[in-house]
């Protein structure tokens, strides 16, 4: 077993450790989200499918390369902006969110004042 | 290793603790967008890394140049036009074909590796088959299974199980030639024996999902992005990249819990899913039916007058509703409600909807604030204090029948729908939901059934609720 093996299964183990922590406090209103923005994550494998061109040079490491990065590519960028999509539809009140856009400081300001008068 | 690999490294750590930290701040809605943005940073930094380290090696040739940004732009076009242009009830579907595509990318990655290791001087090693083998093999299964289930949710394959004659052992069969093949590779480096494990595997995807019910989608879509996750995981182990490595990881752990959350959400096993549907004759339902029982049914003026003279009301959501695309009008029926004083809030069945929390996504589309969602736990109790329990589209997840062992869907959780004064069920017609047995609720003398689709239903309601209050 080489040394950097080694390395590798060190971090895929505390990696994997760490997903169950940090996922198993997410509440189940968020779960839909979650899994798309997990989705998304996954499609750092662009990151792979972009070096395979340190080493491609004939036909088939072009198709090879060419078909890899149109996927990953699909999957983070619709992973993403679908994500965002979602999550901006939760709000805490339905009325001010045009101002919510465009001050979300204050409006989150606002927010705060309301639920405690409420 | 040179200081310039040494910094790419590093970075690749940085984009890994951005996810981390982006997943972390999915725990509340209230910072769930901060946690897209960090994430989608670690995205970033990562991929504008790896360019560099493109450029500054140098060997990239002018057709992999053009291959790989010409590949990248139409699948941003792509991912980007079905990002903005899906309905949220198409969610589900959307998250399966990422997971095809992620899936796919991450097998082709490996099988390009092997292809180049074994052209090289130093051949394929050992260890790196081994990963090979398996990031070919889950991501081949992920993607064929991906786009069946895709095709399930969309009804361009039926949703009901399809059982093939001898499919188990054509399983078993495809089982041994992988595994054969992969053994085959581990002592001699051989291109077919891989093109085989990808053939096996992909076959494999399809006879896997196939024989599994529209019902336990959910689940599956769960599960396969689990697979995906671990397949980058194992090119990540391929390619010695950690950033591919810990993201895969994360993705991996986070499928796999949230699959365990669904599957005790529906009181199934995932064997049992794995292994076929319900309603497939193996299970032993008992016939305690409400055919005799006395179902009232009611129209709108009478709904509408008990729910304006009501000063709690509980909205029980489900598919139905989403089917339906009627959460808009169910937003406006709370908001009149409101304005006149009652309190509303929505019970969210954990599995109401397609996916895990899919309910919420779908209130939320319609501008419902999210404190008013409440999960099971939280609103049971309430039950007993509301006036009216307003069922929308919601079947099995209320039925009584849960609570006494011997029934198909005994243990599973429900909602306590039966526990508020009076109940009203809107519903297409007496049809079973997913379980394929009786509500008992709606022979509940305390249940009137309002018996319309979800949408006009509503929009009856609000508009004799209005009549009433205006």
């Amino acid at each position: 077993m080489s040394t950097a093996l080694v390395t590798d299964l060190t971090i895929f183990i505390l990696a994997l450790l760490v997903g169950i922590e940090v996922i198993g406090k997410v509440p189940a209103t968020l779960h839909t989200p979650l899994m798309s923005a997990a989705n998304s994550i996954h499609g750092i494998v662009l990151v792979g499918a972009l070096l395979i061109g340190l080493t491609a040079h004939d036909t088939v490491g072009y198709i090879l390369a060419f078909v890899a990065a149109f996927f990953a590519a699909a999957n983070v960028v619709g992973g993403y902006v679908v994500t965002g999509r979602m999550l901006k539809m939760f709000r805490r009140k339905a009325a001010p969110a045009p101002v919510q856009a465009a001050k979300p400081a204050e409006a989150a300001a606002a927010e705060q004042r309301e639920s405690v008068r409420s | 290793m040179t200081t310039f690999t040494n910094s790419i490294q590093l970075v690749y750590v940085l984009a890994a603790a951005c996810f981390v930290i982006g997943l972390h701040l999915m725990n509340s809605p209230a910072t769930a967008r901060r946690g897209n943005q960090v994430s989608t940073a670690g995205m970033v930094i990562a991929v504008i890394a790896t360019l560099v380290l493109l450029i500054h090696d140098g060997t990239v040739t002018a057709v992999g140049w053009t291959v790989l940004i010409v590949g990248v732009l139409l699948g941003s076009a792509v991912g980007l036009w079905s990002a903005r242009t899906v309905q949220m009830t198409a969610m589900p579907q959307l998250v399966s074909m990422f997971n095809a595509v992620g899936g796919g990318a991450a097998a082709l990655v490996a099988i390009y590796s092997y292809i180049h290791d074994e052209s090289a001087a130093g051949g394929v090693l050992g260890s790196t088959t081994v990963f090979t083998v398996l990031d070919v093999l889950i991501g081949s299964v992920t993607f064929t299974g991906s786009l069946i289930a895709a095709g399930k949710l969309q009804g361009i394959i039926t949703g009901s199980p399809v059982m093939i004659k001898g499919g188990r052992l054509i399983n078993l069969a495809l089982i041994a030639v992988a595994l054969g093949s992969a053994a085959f590779m581990l002592t001699t480096a051989s291109l077919p024996a891989l093109l085989l494990v990808v053939l096996a595997s992909l076959a494999f995807g399809v006879l896997m999902v196939l024989p599994i019910g529209g019902a336990d989608m959910p689940v599956v879509i769960s599960l396969l992005n689990a697979f995906t996750g671990t397949a980058v995981a194992m090119a990540g182990f391929v390619i010695n990249n950690w950033a591919l490595i810990v993201a895969g990881a994360l993705v991996g752990a986070s499928g796999g819990i949230l699959t365990k959350l669904m599957a005790d959400a529906m009181n199934r096993s995932l064997p049992n899913i794995m292994l076929g549907g319900f309603g497939t004759g193996d299970t032993a339902v008992a016939a305690v039916a409400a055919s005799d029982a006395q179902i009232r049914s009611i129209a709108a003026d009478d709904a509408a007058i008990q729910l304006a003279y009501a000063s709690k009301v509980i909205i029980v959501p489900g598919y139905g509703l989403a089917a339906a695309q009627a959460q808009h009008g169910v937003a406006e029926l709370a908001k009149v409600l409101e304005d006149h004083g009652v309190e509303v809030s929505y019970a969210i069945h954990p599995v109401a909807g397609r996916m895990p929390g899919h309910m919420n996504v779908l209130l939320a589309e319609a501008n419902v604030p999210y404190p008013q969602l409440k999960e099971m736990d939280e609103i049971n109790p309430e039950f007993p204090r509301a006036d009216v329990a307003l069922v929308i589209g919601a079947n099995d997840v209320t039925n009584p029948a849960a609570r006494r062992p011997g029934t198909a869907i005994s243990g599973m959780p429900i909602l306590d729908v039966d526990q508020a004064q009076s109940i009203i069920v809107v519903k297409r017609s007496m049809g079973h939901g997913y379980a394929g047995i009786d509500n008992e609720l709606y022979a509940n003398p305390k249940t009137s059934m309002y018996f319309a689709d979800a949408k006009k239903a509503v929009a009856e309601m609000t508009a004799a609720v209005k009549t009433l209050v205006g």
